[in-house]
């Protein structure tokens, strides 16, 4: 099947486009079943290319078969290599689980619901497997609008419809920056493939700050979507109040494809113009990572909103694999694909477990559910796991992620990039595990008034209806499930080989080049071995040991006596303005927007030879 | 020549429509706002096409020889009038909801959302 390379994005639109025409017509489970049946078969294609790409060269596909001619790419190309084929299989699986999930949610729902889920895996498989700038363009504006829809889905009440024109807002306008570095860059290359511009810059190469300025630009809007501080404002909001399927899917693999586009730009368009300023480019992301790594972790202990807490924890993690791709390298960039997988599927259970809760309970609000929770134990225990997989213990393959990174760190003298992941695991993983505690032991002092001052705020209308007495299967299989394939995964060898080696493989750019422009084939990629890494297992038992211990302080405030209380009075202190810049405004977060761009470009820009 | 004072104007647009964003308290001039924002793009694409004395690239009229403007550039612009098409009516629909809902477009209204 010559055209299977396109089928990713094909099936799900056409099926998208059936069940909204066919929508009144048809029973509810039949649109579940047939929105289940293509995202599985997606998940089989998608999973089917990965492994023929990693056998072989990249796959590299013709729509219309506008082949290049004379080496000039002239057609719009998907270029499927298996890191972009293995998110892509990542996407459509995750969107699998969140289906079965929303089998027993949602249950007034017509068809628009599975047709928007189905439209925005076409467009995130479609971004996964591009090879061509705009491409990426449109497939990221279409899972843009369709998950803007999905999450102001609940539009009876105002937060949701706050939540979805935040979002809205603020990813429109990262992504119109990037039209304008699309704009930028085909006034110069004359072309929009990957590959060709990459080949114009080597062979041509642009005086000025063109790489620099064209590079910002067009990953201003991919750094929005993978919330970078300071544009990660919107991600807060928009996850608070989104259905839970559709948070799943948001922490799950949205953000993660924002970083994925960002490195696909990095390493098939500018990394060999970038020669000169790969130091200056290094800080620039480097500090990008750090701060949002630190910002997330440090907001996500202070929320008791139970979807904000989770998704400031995204935000931090999604940091720490800024900072893994930051380092430039290709174990560091194994590290970061290791660490989305690992990420992923512990994130996309955590708001699973929530959404449970939501489902029996009708309330994400940490005060509100104290102690409730006794009556669903088996949710508790797959939070708990949740919670201490987000600290990086082995073996949750986050674990695996995080010592290649710091592996990657130190060979270039940088250890100290250890103690941000530390930092980050320990925050997140005490925050969850402190909720867990309050919900589930009923820890923690009850503070009535709190309870009723802030329940306005985490009042959500009913995502469900039935019988809310037992968790259905529906609910807690995808969570289960998800949990042990984190814990599995990360120990299978060929697994690690294979991201080490195909990471190795998506930094060489002339050959890249070469592939697509049909000059020469991909020599195939040298085999490397899961590399033996310093298992640094001690630096995550300490992060779980100081997450086990915040979690303790922040419900026990007696516990240390008048020390721990002047000590969270400074730490109040101290996080009071950052919590003031959280202000939810849509004019805040712009000005954030251009203030950051001008702030990043300005960095890039002095410390470039 | 034309191709500065055409990234003067994109700029320009660029800007004052993200000031408009920043300091506007009408959803609707909001969404707006974001409108001229595209507009900037707009500029931008038709200046990178523009070729000095070159006619439109229709090339049933036109001879092999004679020099077009660039098409693709165009065709981007159609794609982009297009997505943004979707995108403001997207943001449209949800300020009638909100408005129905609160009976309120201000964007500052946001008690929910703080912190």
């Amino acid at each position: 099947m010559t055209a299977l390379p396109a089928l990713p994005v094909v099936i799900p639109l056409l099926m998208a486009a059936l069940l909204v025409a066919l929508g009144s017509h048809l029973h509810r489970r039949l649109m579940d079943l047939l929105a289940l049946l293509t995202a599985g078969s997606v998940t089989g294609i998608c999973a089917y290319l990965t492994y023929k790409s990693s056998h072989g060269s990249p796959i590299v596909y013709w729509f219309g078969n506008w082949t290049p001619e004379k080496h000039f790419a002239l057609g719009i190309s998907f270029v499927i290599d298996p890191i972009g084929g293995g998110l892509a299989t990542l996407v459509a699986f995750l969107i699998f689980a969140a289906l079965l999930f929303s089998w027993r949610y949602l249950e007034a729902v017509k068809s628009l619901f599975h047709a928007l889920m189905l439209i925005f895996m076409a467009g995130m498989c479609g971004l996964c497997l591009t090879g061509d700038l705009f491409n990426l363009f449109v497939w990221f504006e279409v899972m843009t609008a369709s998950g803007v829809t999905l999450c102001g889905y609940k539009s009876e009440e105002h937060g949701p419809l706050q939540g979805a024109l935040n979002f809205a807002v603020t990813n429109t306008l990262g992504a119109y920056l990037t039209l304008t570095g699309i704009a930028l860059i085909y006034a110069y290359a004359g072309s929009l493939n990957m590959a060709q511009v990459s080949q114009t810059l080597i062979t041509h190469p642009p005086g000025g700050h063109l790489v620099q300025i064209g590079f910002l630009f067009l990953v201003a809007g991919f750094l929005v979507k993978s919330a970078v501080f300071p544009f990660h404002f919107w991600l807060a909001d928009a996850h608070a109040v989104a259905p839970t399927p559709v948070c799943v899917l948001f922490s799950g693999v949205m953000v993660e494809l924002g970083l994925y586009a960002t490195a696909r730009i990095y390493w098939s368009v500018f990394a060999p113009s970038f020669h000169a300023s790969e130091g200056a480019l290094r800080t620039v992301l480097l500090t990008m990572g750090v701060l949002t790594a630190v910002v997330g972790a440090l907001q996500c202990f202070t929320q008791r909103h139970l979807k904000r807490l989770l998704a400031f924890s995204t935000i931090s993690h999604v940091g720490l694999m800024f900072i893994g791709f930051a380092l430039l390298d290709s174990d560091a960039l194994a590290g970061t694909a290791m660490y989305v997988i690992g990420h992923g599927l512990v994130k996309a259970a955590l708001f699973i477990c929530v959404g449970i809760l939501l489902h029996r309970f009708q309330s994400v609000d940490e005060f509100e559910l104290q102690g409730i929770g006794i009556n669903s134990p088996w949710t508790g225990l797959l939070l708990f796991l949740g919670a201490i997989g987000l600290s990086g213990i082995p073996p949750f393959t986050n674990c695996v992620g995080e010592s290649m990174i710091d592996e990657s760190a130190k060979k270039m003298g940088l250890e100290w990039l250890s103690l941000v992941f530390i930092f980050a695991g320990a925050i997140t993983s005490g925050a969850v595990l402190r909720i867990g505690a309050r919900i589930w032991l009923g820890w923690g002092v009850r503070d009535e008034e709190a309870i009723s001052r802030a329940s306005q705020k985490a009042h959500l209308g009913p995502e469900t209806e039935g019988s809310h007495r037992r968790v259905p299967w529906s609910m807690w299989v995808p969570a289960c499930a998800l949990l042990l394939i984190a814990m599995a995964i990360g120990e299978i060898g060929s697994l690690r080989s294979a991201t080490r080696t195909f990471s190795e493989q998506m930094l060489r750019t002339a050959d890249y080049n070469a592939l697509v422009l049909e000059v020469t084939p991909m020599p195939s990629a040298v085999r490397l071995d899961p590399g033996e890494f310093d298992s640094s297992i001690g630096k995550q038992v300490i992060a779980l040991a100081i997450a086990v211990l915040l979690a303790l302080l922040s419900l026990f405030p007696n516990l240390l006596g008048s020390a721990r209380k002047s000590l969270g009075n400074l730490v109040d202190l101290a996080l009071r303005p950052l919590k003031a810049i959280h202000t939810g405004r849509i004019g805040d977060f712009v000005a954030w927007f251009i203030f950051g761009i001008a702030a990043y470009g300005a960095i890039l820009l002095l410390c470039t030879k | 020549m034309i191709f500065y004072v055409a990234c003067a104007v994109a700029a320009w647009l660029f800007l004052v429509g993200v000031y408009g964003i920043a300091t506007s308290d009408n959803l609707v001039h909001l969404v707006l706002c974001l409108v001229v924002v595209q507009a900037s793009t707009y500029v931008l694409l038709s200046a990178v096409g523009y070729r000095h004395g070159g006619v439109a690239p229709v090339f049933a009229d036109v001879t092999q020889t004679q020099t077009t403007v660039d098409s693709v550039v165009q065709a981007l612009m159609l794609t982009d009038i297009v997505v943004e098409a979707t995108v403001v009516a997207l943001l449209l629909a949800i300020t009638v909801q909100i408005k129905k809902r609160t009976g309120i477009v201000d964007p500052n209204n946001v008690n929910l959302l703080r912190g």
